[in-house]
């Protein structure tokens, strides 16, 4: 994973609740090895047609959105399935962080494993932030991480809430699992009491 | 371990009795006791494999393919897609190199994991069980904490057997009274999910209580905590009891003889205490839900049969108009329109939602002596091998195909179409799966969630159908 670095970029609204999972990425790309560009499959069946030719009035694929790399989206984000792949689908098209004001769990999860920040802010800034990315295509939001600030376009400034050691993998760009593994002792030690006290599978 | 004088709920115990250790920032390192692997699973041994490490407790993980099986035939040649078909073979060769159990495609015990899971007796109350599928929370249903997880958490899991987590905040979603005729599990959940939302249970998770509750069967209680994940809970659980254990006992990798007495004794103690809190509560009157059905691309969409299509124009503001609008655009229905006027091309009974032997009979026994209308085509798929022979055991299967249903092979097939089961682009299914997002059953599908005996209802008359009026027929 490489680290999180400082943001200020272009910033892409989704307006609609509940994007799924399913809209990120489509089931039918579920197959293809994680070596692909997911990138090319993101929001595949609103951003094409079906001869394969782009869909005008997706607003990915105008400019100047097509440059986005913070995406600002309305509640439950990111629901549904949990394939990582749609966190894949973000990355690799180039975002690397999205506001919205809440997530679909697994995805939350899912996002801060693969170095793409899930930030949660309070209903009516995001509501404003989308009101401001509609009305002045092109506008840039800042993340920085390190500090848990968000800018908006007109340079207002908003704290965000994440837990400190997520925080630390993506600043550094270390994966959770060497931690884990380095806490072996200690997992081994608690099942084989925990082995003790529970019946036994057969 | 279990601390006395606390009222705890059913979630904190198990969730005291699983902590390894915490973290600084609050978060704890889980133990996983059963970890279900499916033929999606393939990413997460990659990554194992690319640090070089071995899967470490297979013997608490289980595998079946679902997701790529083809539900016509058993012939694993017939996956022509080398993409997918690299994906089910990889299962058999990961599960097989680490030692892992593995239910193949020619074993009777193949199926949906989270219909299999709990048929086999793996899922236990009071465990932790995990897999890289949202519908997970189905176990949920025998008073286990079972959730959802990514690729990463999968390797994870795979890795130390053990998740980093924070613990989610508690729902009680509280279910009284008696269900009407025609009313079912599935009706619960989906008018639950219409009242609260489809991101109403974000960051919870759900324990379902109250007597409809209680009254309903082990396999009710699946269908009820399969679309917890639906409302955005982290998972959803019935507290263990009778019908927990009656369910349990004898099942092949339930416990057994005196372990079993053990586990008894240990089952009985999780039911949450009285006094316990939870951070929202939520309660329902079973008496006031109606066979329901979805319009829209959001389970939260949820209606009574009784009800109509609702108008855009009383939405509540212009962001919300133009959704619905584009909803009904795709859905291909219009405002005010009652749901009973709504003609269907495809019917699908089947998923880890309702595919369970009391969903086929409940099904058959609407099918019986009925055929489907010409233009819908009907497809029964049974959750698992064994849900299949028992069926055919009991001859549903003749009932459904004199009916006019395909009875085909176990899998997920058309709930999500990886396997090339799908509904044809602009065509309207009825169906008992979990999800009616767009492009869901295949691109341009046009979903409605409802019950078994819904879908059945259906299929005979051709629209979507209030299954009442069928059984008052009978009466």
């Amino acid at each position: 994973m490489k680290p999180f670095e400082l943001l200020d970029a272009v910033a892409l609204p989704i307006e609609q609740a509940n994007v799924d999972t399913d809209q990120v990425l489509p089931a039918r790309y579920l197959q293809k090895p994680r070596a692909n560009d997911f990138g090319q499959f993101l929001f595949r069946d609103l951003r094409f047609l079906k001869d394969g030719s782009e869909e005008p009035s997706f607003i990915l694929n105008r400019e100047p959105y097509r440059a986005s790399r913070v995406v600002v989206a309305a509640r439950n984000f990111g629901c549904g399935s949990s394939r990582e792949h749609a966190v894949w689908a973000l990355y690799d098209y180039g975002v690397r962080a999205v506001i919205a004001p809440s997530f679909g769990d697994i995805f939350f999860a899912n996002s801060l494993k693969n170095g793409l920040l899930p930030i949660v802010l309070p209903e009516d800034v995001v509501a404003d932030l989308l009101k401001v990315l509609v009305a002045a295509p092109g506008s840039r939001i800042g993340v920085d991480l390190a500090q848990q600030v968000v800018t908006a376009p007109d340079g207002t400034r908003h704290a965000f809430h994440i837990d400190p050691f997520p925080k630390h993998c993506l600043l550094e760009g270390l994966d959770e699992l060497d931690y884990t593994l380095s806490q072996m002792d200690r997992i081994i030690r608690f099942e084989r009491l925990y082995d003790v006290v529970m019946p036994a599978m057969p | 371990m279990i601390i006395k004088n606390v009222p705890q709920t059913l979630l904190e115990k198990i969730w005291n009795q699983h902590c390894i250790m915490e973290r600084d920032d609050g978060q704890v390192l889980l133990f996983i006791d059963k970890h279900m692997v499916q033929d999606g699973s393939a990413p997460a041994f990659e990554m194992l494999r690319r640090r070089g490490i071995a899967p470490r407790a297979p013997h608490r993980t289980f595998s079946t393919p679902d997701h790529y099986v083809p539900t016509d035939s058993r012939d694993m040649a017939s996956i022509t897609d080398p993409e997918k078909r690299a994906m089910a073979d990889a299962l058999v060769n990961d599960s097989a190199r680490a030692g892992i159990t593995c239910f193949g495609i020619d074993d009777p015990r193949q199926g949906i994991l989270h219909v299999t899971g709990p048929e086999q007796g793996l899922t236990w109350p009071g465990t932790v069980l995990v897999c890289g599928d949202s519908h997970t929370s189905t176990h949920g249903a025998l008073g286990a904490l079972a959730f959802g997880i990514g690729a990463t958490e999968v390797s994870q899991v795979l890795a130390a057997q053990a998740l980093w987590q924070r613990k989610p905040k508690t729902m009680r979603i509280t279910v009284d009274g008696a269900l009407g005729a025609g009313v079912t599990a599935k009706d619960i959940i989906l008018a639950v999910i219409a009242k609260i939302s489809a991101a109403g249970a974000n960051g919870h998770v759900i324990e379902y209580a109250g007597s409809a509750i209680r009254a309903l069967s082990m396999e009710g209680r699946l269908t009820v905590c399969n679309m917890s994940i639906e409302a955005g809970a982290r998972a959803g659980m019935v507290a263990p009891d009778d019908v927990t254990f009656e369910y349990l006992a004898g099942r092949p990798y339930a416990p057994k003889g005196a372990e079993w007495d053990k586990a008894l004794a240990r089952w009985r103690e999780l039911p949450t205490d009285a006094g316990a809190e939870f951070d929202r509560e939520v309660f329902l009157d079973a008496r006031d839900i109606a066979p329901m059905v979805t319009w829209g691309n959001s389970p939260e969409n949820a209606v009574p049969i009784t009800g109509r299509v609702p108008d855009p124009a009383q939405a509540s503001g212009a962001e919300q108009r133009a959704a619905m609008e584009r909803t009904l655009d795709y859905m291909g229905l219009v405002p005010g329109m009652p749901m009973t006027e709504v003609t269907i091309d495809q019917v699908f009974i089947g998923s880890c939602t309702n595919g369970r032997i009391e969903d086929l009979r409940a099904a058959a026994a609407i099918v019986e002596g009925r055929k489907i209308a010409e233009t819908v085509d009907a497809w029964v798929v049974p959750g698992s091998g064994l849900v299949k022979a028992q069926a055919e055991a009991e001859g549903l299967d003749r009932i459904f195909q004199a009916a006019g249903f395909q009875w085909r092979y176990a899998g997920c097939s058309m709930c999500l179409g990886t396997n090339g089961d799908q509904v044809p682009a602009g065509k309207r299914c009825a169906s008992t799966t979990n999800r009616n997002f767009v492009g869901r059953q295949g691109p341009g599908s046009r979903t409605h969630l409802l019950s078994p005996v819904m879908a059945a209802a259906a299929a005979v008359t051709g629209r979507l159908t209030d299954v009442r009026q069928i059984l008052d027929g009978a009466r």
